[in-house]
């Protein structure tokens, strides 16, 4: 109903054939980079670390690639167009987060790992238990934000193509053109991760990265330029044009405006943001793709360069969304805003119905899709190795395997993994599922960090300590969840005609990241186990780079 | 629990090259080594966290401080944002300055040794 008005009025047709034929443009050179690569790609190391033979600058990108979501272009974008500064605190949380990959863990888990996290985690201990651990947090963390990446990925290409309720295009209804666009997603990501292995999983990030930095360099410069850079004046009229006024620019819109509750829940999301990014497996898994710690290094400081400088223009997207569109056009498109930057992106191009306005927002539609895929191929490959690498050849048959069945197996993994993917993101289509890209992060912060930080700092942590880090994070971060408003009880909620919620906060991390340190520390001590001689091994290999694959 | 397969009995018939290690781990060097990367990020990361830590606690709780007007439509808030950028900016630039003049030497220097 709302999707006729605004910017879909005119031209729907020859706006979804440029869109249709941008995306498509980008999915051709994708294939065709991951035929390329899967060419070069003949040991466990090429397909797990791409023969670590990426230069920092190329794994920078990568990284950066594979960490901003949709949700955090779309999303962000989006919050701050129509929350106004709320927006931006996530942007911090995502951003000051990299310091924390960037000091305690990068060099060193390059250093000592070899192509998962488990590596790092088992190093020490017995394999089994910490692998199983581990893996199977690995494959959690990914499931969840896979689900929430793709589900998103549907109702975005419906929105980004014009497909309403009760539309038709190409003779599909919108329900059906969500669940085609899933399986395409779906079916494309198992391909660049099963052909193309981490080269060309990474080749994929790289052009990925480089559209979506290009495409916000452009529109923040033309955003600017149409307030002579004058970004006060900006502000201005983003906050008159909200219709809330100065208060668009003060912090309290969206997060901690009511009683203590939402305060305590900004705290919570703002702990997940900053300290699960150093515990998510795909993100650590990029590390072991260049040749040395060093290099590591200097690929954090790549993607930090790139991730931040993202992040300030999406300031500048929301405010000038928020000035240019106005909250109210944004809002009567997609009640989350999710559409602010495509909206934006044709008003900068001239506005509805001229050329101009159609191709950049064309490009940005194109933009949005080539980083869903990105993303969640990075996902799927993450998962998939750890499956053959940790679960199948580790913790199954004790490291006696041979590479190329292993590599088989994570070829499977991958396939399996998708699918089982594509199925629950088709179940999941209608639910609210945005939650679980934050569950991902407080997960991640609660299992995976502990037992990181732990295993690598201190001397006297064992097996126990390590299985009951992860357990026990992992374990409270999703059960709090489950007794938390965005299952059941409220209005948005994923389940919102039954009410199981007594769990005020919407994000666990406050209670689950502690809760994780404590088990990793109470297992510790509970255990007699302590290898000394092999704590030094780790300590002198991760710090000097002795013996690193 | 504690009685397990790897520990004992692993560390016990453990190979040579765990005594290399052990060795280069009480190797002054490698202590100096150590010294020099905890010295930096420790302190760096409780500093950091408990300034991002700051940012959070004053969007939600010092509403009145963070709304003030800086200059024309620029509040507090948003300098305080952007400040969390240049921070990390800077700290990301003072580690790779550190580790490429104190650190890297020395851990290339002892690469080589252990064997």
């Amino acid at each position: 109903m709302n999707l006729a008005t605004g910017y879909l009025a005119a031209d729907v047709g020859t706006r979804r054939g440029l869109t249709l034929g941008l995306f498509a443009v980008f999915i051709a050179i994708t294939l065709y980079i991951t035929v390329w690569a899967s060419r070069q790609n003949k040991t466990a190391s090429d397909y797990y670390a791409a023969g670590r033979s990426f230069s920092p600058l190329q794994n920078g990108l990568a990284i950066s690639g594979d960490y901003m979501s949709a949700a955090s272009f779309l999303g962000i974008a989006g919050l701050i167009a129509l929350y106004g500064y709320d927006g931006f605190l996530y942007s911090i949380g995502f951003l000051v987060a990299w310091l924390v990959a960037l000091l305690l863990v990068a060099e060193l888990m390059r250093n000592s790992g070899r192509y998962t996290m488990a590596d790092v985690l088992a190093f020490r201990m017995r394999q089994r238990p910490v692998r199983a651990a581990a893996g199977l947090s690995t494959v959690v963390v990914s499931i969840f934000y896979l689900i929430a990446q793709m589900v998103g990925a549907g109702s975005l290409v419906a929105l980004l193509l014009g497909i309403g309720k009760g539309q038709t295009f190409a003779g599909m209804s919108q329900g059906t053109a969500k669940n085609v666009t899933i399986v395409l997603v779906g079916a494309l990501m198992i391909f660049y991760v099963v052909v193309g292995g981490m080269r060309g999983t990474t080749w994929v990030q790289i052009v990925k990265a480089g559209l979506l930095v290009t495409g916000a360099l452009i529109m923040t410069i033309v955003v600017l330029a149409k307030f002579n850079f004058n970004i006060s004046s900006l502000l201005g009229q983003a906050a008159e044009k909200s219709g809330k006024g100065d208060k668009f620019l003060n912090p309290g819109l969206r997060y901690g405006a009511g009683d203590w509750k939402t305060k305590i829940d900004l705290i919570s999301l703002g702990l997940a943001l900053v300290l699960g990014t150093a515990g998510l497996p795909h993100v650590l898994m990029r590390f072991y793709t260049v040749p040395t710690a060093k290099d590591a290094r200097r690929s954090v400081n790549w993607a930090i360069g790139f991730i931040g400088a993202f992040y300030l223009m999406t300031l500048a997207l929301g405010f000038g969304a928020a000035a240019l569109v106005g909250s109210a056009a944004i809002r009567a498109q997609n009640t989350g805003g999710n559409t602010a930057a495509p909206q934006l992106a044709e008003s900068l191009g001239g506005g509805a119905g001229t050329t101009g306005g159609a191709l950049f927002l064309a490009f940005i539609a194109a933009v949005a899709f080539a980083t869903i895929l990105a993303v969640v191929a990075g996902l799927t490959l993450a998962s998939s190795a750890s499956v053959a690498h940790d679960l199948y050849a580790n913790a199954l048959h004790r490291g006696e395997v041979d590479e190329g069945d292993e590599v088989k197996v994570a070829r499977g993994s991958a396939f399996v993994i998708g699918a089982i993917a594509i199925v629950l993101s088709i179940f999941a289509q209608n639910l609210n599922v945005a939650f679980l890209v934050a569950l991902a992060f407080a997960v991640a912060a609660s299992g995976n960090l502990p037992a990181i930080l732990y295993s690598l700092f201190w001397k006297r942590f064992n097996t126990q300590g390590a299985t009951w880090a992860i357990y026990g994070g992992l374990g409270v971060a999703v059960f709090l969840v489950i007794f938390s408003p965005v299952v059941s009880g409220s209005a948005t909620a994923m389940i919102s005609d039954h009410d199981f919620s007594w769990f005020p906060l919407e994000n666990p991390g406050i209670i689950s990241i502690p809760a994780g340190f404590f088990f990793g520390w109470l297992g510790t001590v509970l255990s007699n186990e302590e290898n000394a001689p092999k704590y030094a091994e780790l300590e002198v290999r991760s710090l000097t780079g002795a013996g690193a694959h | 629990m504690a009685s397990d397969l790897g520990t004992g009995a692993g560390a016990a018939t453990a190979p040579p090259p765990n005594s290399a290690y052990v060795a280069m781990e009480a190797d002054p060097r490698f202590v100096e080594l150590r010294r020099r990367y905890r010295s930096f990020v420790f302190p760096m990361t409780v500093a950091f966290l408990a300034w991002y830590l700051l940012y959070v606690l004053l969007s939600a709780y010092a509403r009145g401080f963070m709304d003030a007007k800086v200059v024309g439509h620029i509040n507090v808030a948003l300098v305080f944002g952007l400040l969390q950028f240049v921070s990390t900016f800077g700290i990301a630039w003072l580690y790779a300055r550190y580790a490429n003049s104190r650190l890297d030497p020395i851990a290339d220097e002892l690469r080589g040794e252990v064997k």
